[in-house]
């Protein structure tokens, strides 16, 4: 199918971009990478009436240190996390999970920011977000503010974003020695959206575990931190007896809903095999 | 340029718009509504029918094209967002030789039969071989897993794409030695 008409401005400014959204009001859509949207259009399941290209604005791209967090500007392309140093040396869960997004040639033009403020609940990165820590940068008609991820996904592709906003960057923690991280999926087909997918990041002093952060993908409604199994690792080390009750934990932390490819039990029980394999990962030091 | 007009919003959607590329090193203008994918631009407007569009939405990989110089599907991008960009085509890395051992390999092997996923497979080849010397099959497989093919069973073409690489190794083997044995 092809999309119905609309008009297209090309923003060389983050200001002429929150400025052309604020004249056009709802019918108007940001477009990054396209690689979500331009579908969504073709189908017609959306039809805005205004295409603001944001991907040739200079100040949303870039990765660089800012005191202990790495800025990650949002027009970051996927393939950029497999292939810039800054990434694998103080972000190297994004660059873990980024094999694992759609295929190359949607990783050569699908943004960070994109990911993010798309927050389909079965993608890699938004949950990634979670994991670390991170905070969402963001611009808008009132001024800039920076969200937290954890209160930055709120339901089916819904997030903290106002219409109108912009997400710019986004704020990661920086890997620090102590730290472990582990990333896996499990999917029908490489490059298919996962059918459960799940990210940790783990602090150690030793082997114990000082604070764990776990991410699930593909499980419900939103990216979901899993706190119930996260508790029942911290202040512990990943022996056999800790690694089931966390995977027995995830029975209270999920909700998988209702659907006919996979059912709720099966995805939970999925859940269960991935949490055990990651988490033994990063016992022996993963 | 402070923004968009509100003229342009209510009757401006489907009027054209003036994009310039590079398009297999040739210099092209061309009015397009801002619409028209860049699919559809290549085929209809600039007759460029070596790049197919199947699905178009991104599942089938038909449509690969270079964008200064990576693989980027065609039929998920407007061609006014190419505007300025350097567009390599099906046609043009033919013409330029850079894919003639891929293409002659895939022909040997019958690596192709009606031949519509060719021109997306041979695109997402040349970008591996790029950057990948000598890629296991596995590793072949993984970077051709957003390219459909309905006729083949894809293993003579990831057949072919092992024996480029195979090839191309050694030529450049080859080559050095040669250079070794002249100083
Ligand atoms: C065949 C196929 C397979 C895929 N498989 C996967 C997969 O396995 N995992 C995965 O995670 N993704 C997958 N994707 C989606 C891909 O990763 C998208 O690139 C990504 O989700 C969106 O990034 P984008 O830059 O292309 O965003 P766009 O498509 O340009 O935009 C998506 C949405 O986000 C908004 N937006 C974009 N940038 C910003 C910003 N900076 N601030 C505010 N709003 C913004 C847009 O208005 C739009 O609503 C797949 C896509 C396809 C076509
Ligand atoms: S036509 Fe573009 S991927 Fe199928
Ligand atoms: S040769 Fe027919 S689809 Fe591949």
């Amino acid at each position: 199918m092809k999309p119905r008409a609309f008009s297209y401005f090309r923003a060389d400014t983050i200001d002429q971009a929150l400025n052309a959204h604020a004249r056009a009001g709802d019918d108007a859509r940001f477009i990054a990478g396209g690689q979500s949207l331009v579908p969504a259009l073709s189908l017609r399941l959306q039809a805005p009436r205004l295409l603001i290209d944001i991907a040739h604005i200079a100040d949303l791209r870039g990765i660089r240190r800012e005191g202990d967090t790495l800025r990650i500007g949002a027009l970051t392309r996927h393939c950029e996390m497999l292939s810039e140093p800054l990434i694998a040396e103080f972000a190297p869960l994004l660059r873990a999970a980024a094999p694992f997004v759609a295929h190359p040639a949607i990783r050569n033009r699908g943004t960070f920011g994109g990911s993010v403020a798309l927050a389909d609940p079965a993608s890699e990165f938004p949950a990634m977000t979670l994991a670390l820590g991170a905070e969402i940068e963001i611009a808008g008609p009132s001024g800039s503010r920076r969200v937290k991820a954890d209160d930055f996904f709120i339901d089916l592709f819904e997030t903290a974003l106002q219409p109108g906003e912009l997400i710019t960057a986004v704020h990661v923690p920086l890997f620090r020695s102590g730290q472990r991280f582990a990333f896996d999926e499990l999917a029908r087909r490489r490059g298919d959206y996962a059918l459960v997918g799940c990210g940790i990041l783990a602090s150690h002093t030793g082997d114990r575990i000082d604070d764990i952060r776990i991410a699930f993908f593909s499980v419900g409604n939103t990216p979901t931190r899993v706190k119930g199994a996260e508790a029942a690792l911290t202040g512990f080390t990943f022996d056999a007896a800790r690694i089931a009750a966390a995977q027995a934990a995830l029975e209270d932390d999920l909700a998988p809903p209702e659907s006919d490819e996979v059912p709720p039990a099966m995805r939970l029980h999925l859940a269960r095999v991935l949490l055990g394999r990651l988490l033994g990962r990063l016992g022996e030091g993963a | 340029m402070s923004g968009i007009g509100d003229d342009m919003l209510v009757d401006g959607a489907d009027e054209t718009m003036r994009v310039r590329f590079v398009v297999n090193g040739r210099k092209v203008a061309c009015e397009v509504a801002p619409r028209e994918t860049l699919v559809d631009c290549l085929r209809n407007v600039l007759e460029l029918t070596g790049t197919h569009a199947g699905c178009e939405m991104g599942a089938c990989g038909a449509c690969l094209v270079q964008i200064d110089g990576r693989a980027v599907h065609s039929c998920l991008m407007f061609a006014v967002q190419a505007d300025g960009a350097r567009i390599d085509t099906i046609e043009g890395l033919s013409e330029s030789g850079v894919i003639a051992d891929l293409q002659a390999e895939f022909h040997r092997r019958n690596a192709l039969q009606c031949g519509f996923c060719t021109p997306g497979m041979l695109v997402n080849a040349h970008e591996l071989l790029s950057q990948v010397t000598r890629p296991s099959r596995e590793a072949i497989r993984d970077a051709l897993s957003g390219n459909y093919c309905r006729c083949t069973g894809y293993e003579a073409i990831v057949d072919a794409i092992d024996a480029v690489a195979k090839a191309r190794v050694e030529a450049r083997v080859e080559v050095r030695s040669e250079g070794g044995s002249a100083t």
